[in-house]
């Protein structure tokens, strides 16, 4: 095992790079658009019950089957990952962001409009700071959801761990099929997290101290 | 120091920095609602001065006061700030120039206190030096250190201290009019009374235009120089000083509402500042206790009342706990209760009940001490009314005196 490890140290912690990376960026993307769509949703409370839904029969879907229905659209490769993982990545975030700008308190809003803030400022300034704890833990627990994910992405020749697993997967009963799929398996829960504790200091940094739990 | 005779009045009162506000044939009608929530209301606000908007709830005082700064737009008719039409400009910059009070103070919890009251000087785009200057210049103004409250978050705050930085707030950029809805309602009544005394001061020094939205006559009696009672449809039911609404209701209906006859209502009209008030032994925080205590004994006073070297009361010790020190102890000033010169006797009252001493200590502006009023000087003042009154309908001679009093 070790031995196995040590021949590919290199390649494999390229790989979980790789795989933290696919992620990040994935998250981020995720971030905004759920956002963007959470203002929306509070803006025009008929979408309200249509957000809901989405978010939960997305996380319905199977990701080896949206992986297949991407695939003739998109081609093997890093894109068909990126937007997998993207996909699962903003329905959390989409119900945490819906969630958090329904609580924040209409007299504060009233009030902030009262000051002459513009709707933007009420939106950068009151909304989004106010909400920001609860669409931080949809973040949060998308970053998650998004390691495994973007391990079955790798299916489809994405970058990042999961590679590891399908090689010990199609091997099975060979030499290194048990490395293989362990060396996958346990990068991708280190590289996970690694990715928890870092989130948990971007809320310590983000979330204002008024507001913290 | 030299005691200086000051009279009611002589205070030095600052220059009007209000604007004087006219609504003009306003109306609120909402859409699929048959009944108009304002029907037709015209009405002057002078610069300079405290209105109050009372009346029962659902008569569309809110809705009133939200017109002025275009939170709800009127149907029809129209508002003038200082003869300006209000539409004449963006909603938010007129809303930059009108400082809004509400109700608990309606903070930004994520904000600190310094970044809740410059939030509009910010917008005005004011260099952080002037706005660090300006929130400290204002925390001071409503009697909160800012040292000691400059970086809390609303949540450490009480619920009075918060509301007293939502007025701190609604004055960062000096507005010519204040709004304040209901800004008192959240606080338990001792809380009230001081902030109603704080507004006064305040008020004292500023001169701002204020409309302030109450369901509470007494706060409206106490605070208004002048009271608009609305009637359902922000019907004008009577736009007068106190004074000569309690005096001559204009009908029955604000004569319920104000319950106007009881002779008791004078409590709530008359000022603490018209009582001629105590000067017990005072003394300075540090100063060695040995001659203060001569000093006290001398007068006969069994408690010394403690001043900062801002002249400022922070403690009222009976004279065996000052024994116990070298030099004169003080206490957080939050912990003593005082009054506002302009309080009502009714506070007062209120405020003896509460009190060890049966005394209550009055202030002046920025909390300066003026003096004591005991219970025997209220009652004392009590009786004197009411014998000039029996007084006056002796030498008018008969049942219309009986009938101008009711």
């Amino acid at each position: 095992m070790w031995d196995f490890i040590g021949e590919r140290g290199d390649l494999i912690a390229f790989n979980a790079l790789q795989h933290a990376n696919l992620v990040l960026q994935a998250v981020l993307v995720a971030t905004l658009v759920a956002v963007a769509l959470a203002v929306l949703v509070n803006r025009f409370r008929v979408l309200d019950p249509i957000a809901n839904t989405i978010s939960a029969i997305g996380l319905t879907i199977p990701s080896f089957a949206l992986v297949g229905l991407l695939l003739p659209l998109t081609m093997i490769g890093a894109t068909t990952a990126f937007i997998c993982v993207a996909f699962y990545a903003t329905l959390p975030i989409l119900r945490n962001a819906v969630v958090g700008f329904a609580q924040v308190d209409e007299t504060l809003i009233e009030s902030a409009r009262g000051m002459g803030m513009s709707e933007a400022s009420v939106l950068l300034r009151v909304r989004l700071p106010l909400a920001w704890p609860v669409i931080h833990a949809g973040v949060r627990t998308s970053v998650q959801m998004s390691m495994g994910i973007a391990a079955i992405a790798a299916y489809v020749l994405g970058p990042g761990l999961g590679g590891y697993i399908f090689t010990g997967l199609s091997q099975a009963g060979g030499v290194n099929a048990v490395n293989y799929a362990l060396v996958g398996t346990v990068g991708i829960v280190i590289v996970a997290v690694i990715a928890d504790l870092l989130m948990l200091l971007l809320g310590r940094v983000t979330i204002s101290k008024g507001i913290r739990a | 120091m030299t005691q200086t005779e000051s009279s009611p009045g002589s205070s030095p009162e600052g220059a009007i920095s209000g604007a004087e506000l006219r609504l003009e044939n306003v109306v609120k009608r909402y859409p699929g609602q048959k009944a108009a929530a304002v029907e037709s209301l015209s009405l002057t606000i002078p610069a300079g001065e405290i209105v109050a908007f009372v009346g029962p709830s659902g008569c569309g005082k809110t809705t009133s006061l939200k017109m002025i700064n275009r939170l709800i737009e009127p149907t029809s008719g129209t508002i003038r700030l200082d003869g300006e039409d209000i539409r004449s400009e963006s909603a938010t910059s007129l809303r930059r120039k009108i400082g809004y009070v509400i109700q608990g103070g309606s903070l930004f919890p994520h904000m600190t206190v310094a970044t809740n009251v410059a939030v509009v000087p910010k917008m005005l785009g004011w260099d952080s030096k002037r706005i660090a200057t300006r929130v400290d210049e204002l925390l001071d103004l409503v009697g909160l250190d800012p040292d000691r409250y400059r970086d809390r978050y609303p949540r450490e705050l009480s619920g009075g201290q918060q509301q007293r930085v939502g007025v701190a707030r609604g004055l960062a950029a000096d507005p010519p009019v204040l709004l304040m809805d209901e800004p008192f309602g959240a606080v338990d009544p001792i809380t009230r009374q001081r902030l109603q005394d704080e507004l006064i001061s305040i008020q004292r020094e500023l001169r701002k235009t204020i409309v302030c939205v109450t369901h509470d006559i007494d706060e409206a009696i106490k605070l208004g120089d002048r009271i608009l009672i609305l009637q359902e449809g922000a019907k004008i039911a009577q736009y007068d000083t106190p004074d000569t609404i309690l005096a001559a209701p204009a009908n029955d209906f604000v004569a319920d509402f104000v319950g106007a006859g009881s002779s008791l209502k004078q409590l709530s009209l008359t000022r603490v500042r018209s009582l001629d008030l105590g000067q017990p032994t005072t003394a300075h925080v540090g100063e060695d206790t040995g001659p203060v205590v001569r000093r006290a004994e001398e007068a006969g006073d069994d408690s010394v009342v403690v001043l900062d070297d801002r002249d400022r009361p922070v403690a009222w010790p009976w004279l065996r706990q000052v024994r116990h020190n070298d030099r004169v102890q003080s206490t957080p000033r939050e912990l003593l209760v005082t009054l506002d010169q302009a309080a009502t006797l009714n506070d007062a009252l209120d405020t003896m009940l509460t009190s060890a001493h049966s005394k209550v200590i009055v202030t002046g502006d920025r909390d300066r001490y003026l003096g004591v009023v005991d219970f025997e000087s209220v009652t004392e003042h009590m009786r004197r009314t009411e014998r000039d009154a029996a007084q006056q309908m002796q030498d008018a001679g008969g049942h219309e005196a009986v009938d101008a009093d009711g």
